[in-house]
C-alpha cells in the first residue's frame, strides 16, 4: 500500500516542532525579543499562498474575487516581511559588546 | 520550474529559516541569522514565481502590491519608537493571522488554482486544513487586534470579564468545530463564512479578560497562534517552507509563553482565564499601616554609589515609561569612571514582551555583557553594596518568598534585599501591578528616592 503524501507532510511537521523547540530553548533570553520579531517575519513566507492566489486564474479577469484575496494578503505579508527583517535588523545593530 | 524542484528550493528556504532562529543563541551570530532569514524569505519568493510559470499580466499588479506593503513595513521599522515593541508585534501578529484567513478564503473561492479539487468539491483534508489555517489565522487576527489597542493605552488594560464568559467561549469553541464538521459535509460557503465571522469573534473575547500586567504572555502565545495558522495554511498548500515555518514558530511562541508564565509563578490557564489580582486587590490596600520609611535625595544616592565597590541596577518597566534609560547609562558610566562595578539585573517579565528591558538598555548603549538574567545575576547580591531599583516593584518583593499568603508567592524575585544598601526610586509608595504592597520598602537598608525615574537620575548624574 501507498503511504499518504500528507504523511510526510505531517512527519516534516511534527520533526520541525523538535526542531523548533530544541533551537527556541537555545536562544538567549537577551534576545527574546528580536526572536519575536524576526519569527513574524517568517511566518509571512505564507505570502507563496498569497502569490499564487494572486495569479491563479485567466489573464482577461485577473480581479476575481479570489485574486483580490490574494492581491490583500500580498499586501499585508509584505508589511510583515519588510518591516519584521528591519526592525530586527535595527534592534540587532544596538547589540553591543563592551568596549575593552 | 517542475514541482519536485520547487519542493526542494522550499526545503532550502525552511533550512534557512531555522539557521535564522540557531543565530538568536548569541548576539554575534545574531545578525548573520537575519540574513539567513531574508535568503530564505527571497528564495520562497523567486520560487513561487518560477513554479507559477506563466506569469501573465497579474505579475506586475503582484509587484505593485509587494512594493507597497514593503514601503509600508520599511517606514514603520525604521521610525518605530523601541518602547513601541510589544504593540508593533502585536500588529505584526494581526497582519499574519489575517493574511491566512485571506489565503484560506482565496483557496476555498478557487481551489483548482492549488490543486485542491474544484468548487463544490474540493479535498476532505484539504478542507479541514483550511478551514483549521482560516480559524487559527482569525483568532490571531482579532486577538492580536485587542492586544495592540491595550498596549497601546487605546483600550483600558484592565481586564473584561462578564457573566458566563467561559462558557460562551466554550459553546463558541465547539460550534466553530461543528461548523468544520458541516463544512466538510455540505461543502457550503456558508459554513465557511460563519466559521470566519465566528473565530474573530472567539479571538476578541480571549484576549479581552487578561489584564494589562499579562501581556507578555498573551503577546508570546498570539506570536504561537500565527505560527499554527502559517502551519495550517502550509498543509493546504503542501508546501513545506510554510509547515517548516508554522512549526518553529509554533513551538518558539509556546515555549516563551511558558517562560513568561514561570517568571510570574503562574499557570497558563490561570493567565488564560482572566485578570490577576481581580478579587484580593481591594482586601490588601484596607489594611495598610503606616510603616517607617527612609528616604533620600540624588546627593545621598550618589554619595553611597560613589563609595561602593560594586553597584546592581534593576531596571523595570517604569524605567521605560519614564525614558529614563539614557540618563541611566550615563550615571553608569560616571560610576565606572569611578572605579564602580556595574551590572545590569533584568527580571524575565522586567518589560512588556520578553526580552524589551534588553533592547531597551542595548539601545541605550548599555553593553549586552553588562546585563544580566534573574539565574546569573541573583546570587551576587549578597556581595553587592548598592542595589539601584528603577522602575521595578513587584519583581524585587520579598514577600514573594516569605509569605504564602501572597498572590505573588513562589514567583521569582531578585534577591534585592540582601545587598548592603538598596535604592529604590518610586514616586510613592503605591503598590505596583500586582497590588500588593512592597516590604522593601521598609527594610532598614533601604533609601527610598521619591521623584521621577528620569528626574532622579539626572540629577545623582549632577552630584556625582
Amino acid at each position: 500500500m501507498e503511504i499518504d503524501p500528507f504523511i510526510f507532510r505531517l512527519s516534516i511537521f511534527i520533526l520541525s516542532i523538535f526542531v523548533g523547540y530544541y533551537v527556541v530553548w537555545s536562544v538567549t533570553p537577551s534576545l527574546h525579543t528580536p526572536l519575536m520579531s524576526v519569527t513574524n517575519a517568517i511566518s509571512s513566507v505564507i505570502i507563496v499562498g498569497a502569490i499564487i492566489a494572486a495569479l491563479a486564474g485567466s489573464s482577461e479577469n485577473i480581479f476575481e474575487m479570489s485574486n483580490i484575496f490574494g492581491f490583500l494578503a500580498i499586501i499585508l505579508a509584505a508589511v510583515n516581511i519588510f518591516g519584521g527583517f528591519l526592525v530586527t535588523q535595527r534592534m540587532l545593530q544596538m547589540y553591543k559588546k563592551k568596549k575593552k | 520550474m517542475s514541482a519536485n524542484l520547487s519542493a526542494l528550493f522550499y526545503l532550502i528556504s525552511g533550512i534557512l529559516f531555522i539557521l535564522a532562529l540557531r543565530g538568536l543563541s548569541s548576539p554575534e551570530t545574531s545578525r548573520q541569522g537575519n540574513y539567513f532569514g531574508i535568503a530564505g524569505m527571497a528564495i520562497s519568493i523567486i520560487v513561487t514565481f518560477l513554479s507559477v510559470g506563466d506569469l501573465g499580466p497579474g505579475f506586475v499588479y503582484v509587484l505593485i502590491f509587494l512594493l507597497i506593503g514593503g514601503s509600508i513595513g520599511a517606514f514603520i521599522a525604521f521610525r518605530i519608537p523601541m518602547t513601541a515593541m510589544p504593540e508593533l508585534v502585536a500588529g505584526f501578529h494581526s497582519l499574519v493571522g489575517l493574511a491566512a484567513v485571506f489565503v484560506a478564503i482565496a483557496a476555498f473561492l478557487k481551489p483548482e488554482a492549488f490543486n485542491l479539487g474544484s468548487v463544490g468539491n474540493i479535498k476532505l483534508a484539504s478542507l479541514i486544513e483550511m478551514s483549521l489555517g482560516a480559524a487559527i489565522g482569525a483568532i490571531t487576527f482579532s486577538g492580536s487586534i485587542i492586544a495592540f489597542l491595550k498596549l497601546r493605552g487605546i483600550m483600558s488594560g484592565s481586564p473584561i470579564t462578564f457573566k458566563g464568559q467561559h462558557i460562551i467561549n466554550l459553546i463558541l469553541g465547539v460550534s466553530i468545530l461543528f461548523l468544520i464538521f458541516y463544512l466538510c459535509k455540505s461543502q457550503s460557503s456558508n459554513f465557511f463564512w460563519m466559521l470566519v465571522t465566528l473565530s474573530f469573534l472567539v479571538g476578541v473575547l480571549l484576549i479581552i479578560p487578561i489584564g494589562g500586567a499579562d501581556m507578555p504572555v498573551v503577546i508570546s502565545m498570539l506570536n504561537s497562534y500565527s505560527g499554527w495558522a502559517a502551519a495550517g495554511i502550509g498543509f493546504t498548500l503542501e508546501n513545506t517552507a510554510l509547515i517548516i515555518t508554522g512549526a518553529l514558530v509554533g513551538s518558539s511562541g509556546a515555549i516563551l509563553s511558558y517562560i513568561m508564565c514561570k517568571g510570574m509563578n503562574r499557570s497558563f490557564f490561570n493567565v488564560i482565564l482572566g485578570g490577576w489580582g481581580a478579587t484580593d486587590q481591594s482586601s490588601k490596600s484596607g489594611d495598610k499601616e503606616q510603616k517607617p520609611v527612609k528616604s533620600g535625595n540624588a546627593d545621598d544616592a550618589a554619595f553611597l554609589m560613589k563609595n561602593a565597590s560594586s553597584v546592581i541596577i534593576v531596571p523595570g518597566y517604569g524605567m521605560a515609561v519614564a525614558q529614563a534609560q539614557h540618563a541611566l547609562r550615563e550615571m553608569v558610566d560616571a560610576l565606572k569612571k569611578n572605579g564602580v562595578k556595574v551590572s545590569y539585573a533584568i527580571h524575565p517579565v522586567a518589560g512588556r514582551m520578553p526580552g524589551h528591558m534588553n533592547v531597551l538598555l542595548a539601545e541605550a548603549n548599555v553593553p549586552y555583557d553588562e546585563v544580566f538574567e534573574l539565574e546569573e545575576i541573583n546570587n551576587d547580591f549578597a556581595n553587592c553594596d548598592v542595589a539601584y531599583v528603577i522602575g521595578a516593584n513587584d519583581v524585587t518583593n520579598p514577600v514573594a518568598k516569605s509569605d504564602p499568603q501572597s498572590p505573588i508567592y513562589g514567583m521569582p524575585v531578585l534577591d534585592v534585599e540582601k545587598s548592603k544598601s538598596v535604592l529604590f526610586v518610586k514616586r510613592s509608595l503605591s503598590p505596583g501591578y500586582a497590588g500588593i504592597d512592597n516590604d522593601l520598602f521598609y527594610r532598614d537598608n533601604t533609601l527610598m528616592l521619591f521623584a521621577d525615574a528620569k528626574k532622579m537620575t539626572e540629577e545623582i548624574v549632577k552630584s556625582l
